[in-house]
């Protein structure tokens, strides 16, 4: 029988290693698996290489993750959001590496790293300093830059709705990275606000089919990250 | 430039408006974060635009009424919105595959300098000790098939932000259509900077005068 829910972050996170890359969703804090993360925090792998649009805010999810030094390097499109103040402050000092990455070069280079492509062409960013070493090719006279895929050891990915298969349905604009992700990772773990049964995702609206996703935790209530940033929390409590 | 009379032209609302007006009905169309997003306030009656936003939105509607905000239904500039009925939402490859292929028809975008090439720079002032954060400016220009910028004529200090070259890095090359500042509208043809329209007050001369770059009648 296939069952991908297990029964906690804890057990979902267990085996992420030092020096791991992985994949974390969301748009600010649309779609930030919080839960998950700070399970990693808990777990306590470190030297990660993390691939997110943002930074995080406050210190909470993702920017606590950073605060206890436990990433080595961020690969992201925008590091710099409100409230916004961990990455800045280490990034300062040299203690944390940026790769900057368009956010459509960075979805492309997700989806391509599911997809089985290795690198592709884009004309984003052409004649611009992040263009700058890489090669470039001519086609129909429009130059394009070549940009590599990216994959990862897991991925973090939260999710609305989830079947024992991992399909996967996702809420408004928190999908964002999130079923890209999913195809990018050897271990996708997701959180899920709902379970439901077989069939209970009708086949016609499925998002992430379950083939990409490995292991699923229910997170009932999930806790909103600008929330807990006005309340000024901070991970762990 | 010292100018003894500064003309202050038309204000951000009535550029906006002169923005709306020049957008065709049926447009897809992204508004980039800040003054750009007023240009929605502005579309003529029975005219309909459909706003894209970038974080995969099709169908952007105004902002939710105080108390009904979703942190899970957000812009681009992660601040809540609502969608229409008929809106969609994607995932980020479909929300680009929107943008750089070319099926978004209209971008409307800030600027921190426009060169008369149609080069723009809006994402860094390329100072050592900035944290570069680009988001999605570097695909919506290579991709959108029309680049509108609305931006003041000069800045605080009364540099011109319409150059013959951008001193800043680079968002994209040749990439803007047309300019829409408070002094006048401009168009980037192959010739150069084509004069539009001008606001009121503004003369050829004045408005030469407050602009690095060449200008043409």
């Amino acid at each position: 029988m296939i069952n991908k829910i297990l029964s906690s972050a804890e057990e979902a996170v267990h085996d992420i290693f030092d020096g791991a890359t992985i994949m974390i969703s969301g748009f600010g804090e649309a779609g930030s698996p919080i839960e998950l993360i700070h399970a990693l925090i808990d777990q306590g792998a470190k030297n990660l290489t993390i691939v997110s649009n943002n930074t995080g805010s406050g210190e909470v999810g993702l920017a606590a993750l950073i605060a206890h030094k436990r990433v080595k390097k961020m690969i992201c499109s925008f590091p710099r959001t409100a409230n916004s103040t961990v990455f800045p402050e280490l990034f300062k000092k040299g203690e944390i590496e940026l790769e900057i990455v368009p956010q459509g070069t960075l979805a492309e280079r997700i989806r391509a790293g599911g997809a089985g492509i290795p690198a592709f062409y884009t004309p984003t960013s052409v004649g611009t300093p992040l263009a700058d070493h890489k090669e470039s090719r001519t086609f129909d006279g429009i130059t394009y830059v070549m940009e590599h895929a990216i994959k990862a050891d897991f991925a973090l990915v939260k999710a609305l709705k989830a079947d024992r298969y991992g399909n996967l349905i996702y809420n408004k604009t928190a999908r964002n990275f999130g079923p890209i992700m999913c195809t990018a990772a050897k271990t996708t773990i997701i959180q899920v606000e709902y379970l439901v049964n077989l069939g209970g995702i009708d086949p016609e609206c499925v998002v992430t089919p379950g083939i990409f996703v490995q292991r699923v935790v229910h997170i009932e209530n999930p806790a909103q990250e600008s929330k807990l940033v006005a309340e000024n929390r901070r991970y762990p409590w | 430039m010292v100018e003894k009379n500064i003309i202050q032209g038309w204000d951000v609302n009535q550029m906006a408006q002169k923005v709306a007006l020049d957008i065709p009905d049926g447009s897809y169309v992204n508004l980039g974060i800040g003054i750009p997003e007023k240009v929605a306030a502005f579309v003529p009656e029975g005219r309909e635009l459909i706003y894209h936003t970038e974080n995969g939105l099709l169908g952007m509607g105004p902002a939710p009424a105080p108390g009904e905000e979703d942190p899970e239904l957000i812009n681009a500039g992660k601040k809540a919105v609502t969608a229409i009925p008929g809106a969609c939402y994607f995932h980020h490859a479909d929300s680009f595959t929107m943008i750089r292929g070319k099926h978004i028809d209209v971008c409307v975008l800030g600027a921190l300098q426009v060169a008369e090439n149609g080069d723009l720079a809006n994402w860094s002032t390329g100072e050592p000790d900035a944290i570069p954060a680009v988001g999605g400016a570097m695909d919506l220009v290579a991709g959108v098939k029309t680049i509108y910028v609305i931006t003041k004529h000069n800045t605080k200090t009364g540099e011109s932000k319409i150059v013959k070259r951008c001193s800043y890095p680079l968002t994209g090359k040749a990439v803007v259509n047309r300019i829409y500042t408070n002094l006048a509208i401009l168009d980037v043809t192959d010739q150069g900077l084509q004069v539009k329209e001008m606001a009121p007050g503004v003369s050829f001369e004045y408005l030469q005068a407050v602009t690095e770059a060449t200008l043409i009648l």
